[in-house]
């Protein structure tokens, strides 16, 4: 394989703490160095040099909540499109929901993806456990086979476990073979049949709505069983202000948790539901102004670890119907890092801190190799143009679904080029 | 009613809701409507304003009445009505309303009349469709008819609007017609409150421009209006009120309550009636109720809302 050199630009690499104007060399797929030290520094014999001035280099995207249709739904995303929407966002590592059918709850089935993604895929694509057989929230998977196959971490996906004696012992028999158990969460009583967040917006269109108590509640309980078992829990999207106060708390009592948030929370809220937009429709829902912006300041204060984009593709067949009807969930791989920078470009949050929720913060936690560009490091690496205008278009949407909640949306920041162990997967044209 | 069309010109393609509607179409609509009633009470009730015309009744959820009243609308105008039986379609089969609304479509009706059980549905079919599609229903979304004709019995007997009090009583969670009711009471000024058991009132209601009651009693004092809703069966085993006797007992009309009301107060109920539970039969059949006349309303507002439709499709 041919060195490859990314030659003068702006180099952001949380893990390091750097931020500074240098080039990036690459050997044999993987960082050789990386910095202001190595900008005038001749390149090795026969390299690529990609010329990255007015660009930003910064490890690839780690997006640890990616929802893929395959096996079982392979008409709203295969391992290798969601692979390429990836590649087009900068993403360089997908952590892949087990929720597919059949569930990802036996090692065959990581096998399977390991293999699949291997044969189809550009990124790196990690199959995460289910934590109960079936996703049936009673029985525990094997997680030390699973994990040992390849499993990076395990998670219900969509789900909740509502029984707290399976997540006692979840979090504990985890914890010997030091796996994060990864959970989004929703009393499903409480919720009952909401469909969006609940107050008078949701009155006033009719719909039922689910409370932030239902998010919260079930979060309390795991972050006491966490304190209990002293297990590592990961509260995958949390989307309401009372949920960050409860991950402070765990966190002040040096509890081994995390927390993540999913991009449309950082985004949008409720309002933007409108007239009934299924594309609207997701979970956890989007909430009142008052929660986005207190998901903007826990990400700022270090209460939220992580960023993802919550990529779930939906077919027409399950978004074109009645509000209360429609599946939940939408698309957000090629869109993360663009609708990100918003903060960045407000003045919200520092480019340092959003590559580290997007990239260094999920390496660390699940043990990803990846999320920095320190020498030895794999050279997963997205190369920005922080500035550049672009809309978002369906047209130009490489998913196979085209369920996105920022169609027509005016951002700033493209993906230029993505590289994966030194290899240009993507090259904007 | 005539073919000069003497009325202001509707300016939506549809009616989905009564918000979005301004305080002028509202009047403007029970105008027409007021002038429909004389169609109705006469010897000849057939007009040739929509001959020609295609009306589909798509009625997803059963409601004898107020398709019987929106076909006698269509027919008294001299449509060509025709009621999509849903139990016998292939919506059963799994087809979505998406698909259905384009088979029907195909068909080139004029107007689209839908009751569906989801809220937002009519909006949904009416981006679809290129015909006019009226809300007969959406989940607890809107009811717009039912509150157009809710409006024009209040005003015919009160002969005004603005300045009353209107007390809606029960189930609000669930109503679509409490919701559409809201809207169009405000437009119009009046003072509008509601009374039910907390369990029953949709969050943020102290936001939607009404005054909250927890007792009847108190909701029913020097009222001008009383309108009754209905409280469907499953909801009163215990989920959201106890029992049917204890529902009654607190939030059931009787006289004792009624009493409280102005002393010619209208009693109103949108149909169908639970006697006993939401309202002692002795009220629903008693002079100050107005729940026939409802009735009767309800075919001149429907004649009124196509006829605007229609008229403003054909300019």
């Amino acid at each position: 394989m041919k060195p490859v050199v990314l030659k003068g630009g702006r180099i952001v690499d949380p893990s390091q703490n750097l931020d500074e104007t240098g080039s990036v060399v690459i050997l044999d797929g993987k960082i050789a160095d990386a910095g202001a030290s190595v900008l005038n520094q001749g390149a090795p014999d026969g390299a690529e040099i990609i010329d990255c001035a007015g660009l930003t280099i910064i490890p690839g995207l780690i997006d640890t909540s990616v929802h893929i249709g395959e096996p079982g739904a392979e008409h709203r995303e295969t391992i290798a499109s969601a692979s390429a929407a990836a590649a087009a966002g900068g993403v360089t590592t997908i952590a892949m929901m087990p929720d597919t059918d059949p569930v990802i709850d036996d090692v065959s089935l990581v096998e399977f993806v390991l293999r699949t993604a291997r044969d189809t895929a550009t990124v790196n694509v990690l199959p995460t456990g289910a934590v109960t057989k079936a996703l049936h929230g009673s029985e525990m998977t094997e997680f030390g086979l699973l994990k040992q196959a390849g499993a990076v971490f395990f998670t219900e996906g969509r789900k909740t476990i509502d029984n707290a004696l399976v997540m006692r012992r979840a979090l504990t028999y985890a914890r010997d073979f030091g796996a994060v158990i990864a959970h989004e969460t929703q009393d499903r009583d409480l919720a009952s049949s909401g469909v969006m967040n609940e107050g008078l917006f949701a009155s006033w269109l009719g719909l039922p709505g689910s409370p932030r108590e239902a998010e919260a509640i079930p979060l309390e309980r795991d972050l006491m069983l966490a304190r209990l078992t002293g297990g590592l829990y990961h509260a995958a999207k949390i989307s309401a202000a009372m949920s960050a106060r409860a991950i402070r708390r765990a966190k002040d009592d040096g509890a081994d948790v995390t927390a993540g948030v999913s991009i449309n929370n950082l985004a949008l809220n409720e309002n933007d539901i409108g007239e009934y937009r299924t594309f609207f429709r997701l979970s956890p829902p989007l909430r009142a102004e008052d929660d986005r912006l207190a998901m903007i300041e826990a990400l700022r204060d270090g209460t939220i670890d992580i960023v993802t984009s919550a990529h779930d593709p939906q077919d027409v067949d399950t978004k074109r119907l009645p509000f209360a009807e429609a599946a939940s969930g939408a698309i957000g791989l090629e869109t993360l890092l663009a609708v990100a920078l918003r903060l960045h470009h407000n003045g919200d949050v520092g480019l340092l801190r959003l590559v580290e929720v997007l990239s260094t913060n999920p390496a660390k936690r699940f043990g990803i190799a990846g999320g920095t560009l320190i020498t030895g490091a794999p050279a997963d690496i997205a190369i920005v143009d922080l500035d550049a205008p672009w809309v978002v278009s369906e047209a130009d949407i490489v998913s196979l679904s085209k369920n996105t909640s920022f169609e027509g949306a005016r951002l700033q920041g493209r993906v230029m080029r993505t590289l994966v162990a030194g290899r240009t997967v993507f090259a904007q044209e | 009613m005539t073919a000069q069309a003497p009325f202001p010109p509707y300016p939506h393609r549809h009616l989905l809701g009564i918000k979005g509607l301004s305080p002028l179409d509202i009047e403007n609509l029970l105008d027409r409507a007021e002038a429909a009633v004389a169609i109705s009470r006469g010897a000849d009730k057939k007009r040739a304003t929509l001959r020609g015309r295609t009306q589909i009744n798509l009625f997803f959820e059963a409601s004898t009445r107020t398709q019987a009243s929106f076909e006698l609308a269509g027919k008294r105008l001299g449509a060509d009505v025709m009621n999509m039986s849903v139990a016998s379609s292939s919506v059963k089969k799994g087809e979505t309303l998406i698909d259905t609304a384009m088979t029907l479509n195909a068909m080139r009706p004029d107007i689209l009349i839908i009751r569906h059980s989801a809220a937002g549905a009519a909006a949904l079919l009416a981006q679809k469709v290129g015909c006019a599609v009226v809300n007969a229903g959406d989940g607890a979304h809107e009811h717009p008819t039912q509150a157009l004709l809710d409006a024009l019995t209040i005003r015919r007997a009160r002969g005004r609007i603005a300045g009353l009090t209107v007390a809606i009583c029960g189930d609000v969670l669930h109503s679509r017609v409490a919701r559409s009711n809201i809207v169009l009471l405000n437009a119009l000024g009046a003072r509008v409150r509601v009374a039910a058991p907390s369990t029953l009132l949709p969050s943020g209601i102290e936001q939607m421009g009404v005054e909250r009651f927890a007792r009847l009693e108190d909701a029913l004092a020097d009222a001008d209006v009383v309108m009754m809703l209905r409280l469907q069966r499953e909801r009163m085993a215990g989920a959201f009120v106890p029992s049917v006797r204890e529902y009654f007992r607190y939030h059931g009309l009787d006289q004792a309550k009624l009493s409280h009301a102005k002393p010619d107060a209208l009693v109103m109920h949108p149909g169908p009636m639970n006697r006993g539970v939401e309202i002692a039969s002795a009220i629903a059949d008693g002079p100050q109720s107005v729940i026939q006349e409802q009735v009767e309303m309800g075919v001149a507002v429907r004649m009124a809302v196509m006829e605007a439709l229609l008229e403003g499709a054909a300019s």
